[in-house]
């Protein structure tokens, strides 16, 4: 689970990390009157979930308290690739003498926490003179903690001068102890900026929890954005069932991440194959181990539901999962949702002749049953093709 | 490094009261599995299926019964204890089929393991089978036959799929393995493709990876510095966008780590062979 700034800052300062002082609003009110408090000039900020706010004009610096009122209107209208601004946190802007990065991420290869830092913001929101810059890296053993030695190996490779090495190197251990306490999976400080007077602030701030920790955190999973998520996303998550959104215009139900990628790249390549290179999938869901027919059927309406989708394809394992029990899922879905875009149906594995059969005998004019996934992907893409010549046909 | 259990292995499950580890233990059972001990705090003494005894602890259950691998099936808030339980009783191997353990918990375990003679396959493994003499876990065992072929996967169901695609095709296997797709993992592709060098029974090697990592790209370097045996490889996730976790939590390309492109690069120049479908690996070792 991805933080706003706001709340990874507010984290970041119970954990004695300096952050400008500021309050995040959500009317142009609010704002003036928190900038009124405000001393020199003030940052606004728009509080989205992704990334290129500065780019579409969701970050401004206002030098008097009107200034803020208005921008803060603006930037509350703003829809930053398509996410409404709900949130605006307006700060005290920083006298910057020089930017650094500081960042714990749980490192791939080594399956250690990872402390970063450089000179120069690295991040996105702040791309300054990364190829110039310094950067050091170290692992952190997590049965010690990271060590005092560790940040000099940092404080040393960056050139810090020695005055710095204690307020820096105090927010390197504060940093490690917010990432460590609440199960996070990345936690930056980006920029890390040192002021002209001298002293360390937080500018921006991202923190990522562990959703498979968040039951020893109902404080942070009292964070979650609910405006950051589609329906679609909101339902698989109070299902259980993990949901990926994609682009195209086929939605798809498997039981499996693995086999949700193998059709999602084979449904591109039988799009080439066939000549429509365009067609992928809209997303895919993942039903797990030995569903039952009505988690089918919520699959289906949730990957249905999606905006764009014009044909369903259901690819379905069986090992513990029982394809007959899927096949009743898909004919229920079909009554209850009114289904009437193409169905393209693949069954394998246990009990898959028996699935076959009941679809057969449902004799549906918009199902087709088909048993590999070769066929399953060809199936669908000519599905969306024909559905689309009979749309341009219907028109005229 | 002789890893792979035999069919007189003597196995305990852990977490055998609750609904999975019963019905599992049983689907174990019925392949042939030695399954001697269960392990639920808090049930010592009781009985399942009225001839597994069921002790409070892997110590007491390894004591009594002579168990020297687990199979594990206990909720991930509770999943991290039993696994720090099931290395101090120096286990041989511990088999976790359990999903969603926090990440930092794995941190720790991944750093006790270092120092512990205990191997551990998952989390969010489906297990191993080595058909015809033992299943460890929840694969279904009617998808795969008795061969020379070694299969290890970090998806469950490609697993799945290749394993009876396989089979279906008279092609047997030798074990087949599922890694898990978490983003901290027991045992990775390089230890299991360092078993299957090494061992006379099997000749050939399936791999079926996805984005996300550096695991595959660890197992190219592998297969080109030490494997004299055919490999072929599977890799999905070809047209993953960038930063989104893709159902698996370490399926997901962060940065310039992790994608697609890179990993099947790294395999072809290793000398790997490239399938571009789970239908066609049946091809490519035939």
């Amino acid at each position: 689970m991805n933080l706003h700034e706001y709340q990874a800052k507010a984290i970041f300062a119970r954990y004695g990390i300096p952050t400008p002082s500021g309050m995040v609003v959500t009317s142009p009110q609010d704002a003036y009157d928190t900038a009124r408090e405000l001393e020199r000039e003030v940052v606004i900020k728009a509080q989205v979930l992704c990334k290129g706010r500065g780019k579409a004009g969701g970050i401004r610096l206002a030098r008097t308290a009107d200034q803020v009122r208005q921008m803060t209107e603006a930037v509350l209208a703003l829809t930053i690739n398509g996410l409404p601004v709900h949130k605006v946190l307006v700060e005290q802007s920083a006298d910057i003498h020089q930017e650094f990065y500081l960042g714990i991420h749980n490192d791939r290869a080594v399956e250690q926490p990872v402390i970063t830092a450089a000179t120069g913001g690295i991040g996105m929101s702040i791309s300054a003179s990364r190829q110039t810059g310094k950067l050091a890296r170290e692992v952190i053993d997590p049965l010690l903690g990271l060590q005092d030695y560790q940040v000099r190996h940092l404080l040393v490779s960056l050139e810090l001068p020695r005055p710095l090495w204690k307020p820096f190197g105090q927010i390197a251990h504060q940093l490690y102890r917010c990432f460590d306490e609440n199960d996070a999976l990345r936690a930056e400080i980006d920029p890390l900026a040192l002021t002209r007077s001298g002293q360390f602030v937080a500018l921006d701030g991202t923190l990522i929890v562990d959703d498979s920790a968040l039951f020893r955190h109902p404080e942070l999973a009292d964070m979650r954005d609910l405006h950051a998520e589609t329906p679609q996303e909101m339902r698989a998550r109070a299902l259980g069932l993990s949901y990926v959104p994609l682009d195209g215009e086929i939605g798809c139900v498997v039981n499996g991440a693995g086999l949700g990628m193998a059709v999602m790249d084979m449904l591109r390549a039988a799009a080439v194959r066939l000549g429509a290179p365009s067609v992928s999938l809209a997303n895919f869901i993942d039903i797990g181990g030995g569903a039952r027919a009505d988690k089918v059927i919520a699959a289906a309406q949730i990957v249905t539901s999606q905006v764009g989708v014009r044909a369903l394809l259901v690819s379905i394992f069986g090992g513990i999962t029982r394809c007959d029990e899927v096949a009743h899922g898909v004919l229920q879905a079909i009554n209850a949702l009114h289904l009437h875009m193409p169905i393209v149906v693949r069954l394998a594995g246990t009990r898959a002749e028996q699935g076959r059969a009941l679809l057969a005998a449902a004799d549906l004019p918009n199902v087709q049953s088909v048993t590999s996934l070769t066929e399953a992907t060809e199936s669908a893409v000519r599905a969306v093709q024909e559905n689309a010549q009979n749309g341009v046909a219907a028109q005229a | 490094m002789a890893w792979l259990p035999k069919r007189e292995t003597r196995v305990l499950v852990q977490g055998i009261s609750g609904r999975e580890g019963a019905y599992h233990t049983e689907q174990m059972l019925a392949y042939g599995t030695q399954i001697v001990a269960g392990v639920t705090p808090g049930k010592g003494g009781e009985w399942l299926f009225a001839r597994i005894p069921i002790f409070d602890s892997v110590r007491e259950a390894r004591h009594a019964t002579g168990a020297t691998v687990s199979v594990m099936f206990v909720p991930p808030r509770a999943a991290v204890d039993a696994l720090y339980e099931a290395i101090s009783a120096q286990l041989d191997l511990v088999v976790c089929i359990t999903e969603n353990i926090p990440v930092r918990d794995m941190l720790y375990v991944k750093r006790l393991l270092a120092l512990s003679r205990t191997r551990l396959l998952g989390p969010s493994s489906p297990g191993l089978i080595v058909p015809d003499q033992i299943k460890l876990g929840i694969i279904p065992s009617q998808i795969v036959t008795s061969g020379s072929v070694g299969i290890v996967s970090r998806s469950s169901t490609l697993l799945y799929e290749v394993a009876e695609a396989l089979s279906a095709r008279g092609i047997g296997q030798r074990a087949c393995i599922g890694l898990g797709g978490d983003t901290v993992s027991g045992t990775h592709f390089v230890d299991v493709l360092e078993f299957f060098e090494d061992d006379p029974y099997t000749e050939r090697v399936v791999l079926i990876g996805e984005i996300g990592g550096v695991g595959e790209e660890q197992a190219a370097r592998f297969i080109r510095e030490r494997m004299t045996k055919p490999v072929v490889a599977y890799i999905v996730g070809k047209y993953s966008p960038k930063n989104q976790r893709m159902g698996h939590a370490g399926a997901i390309i962060e940065g310039e780590i992790g994608g697609y492109a890179e990993k099947a690069e790294a395999l072809r120049q290793a000398g790997a062979r490239l399938a571009e479908s789970p239908e066609a690996i049946a091809r490519l070792l035939a």
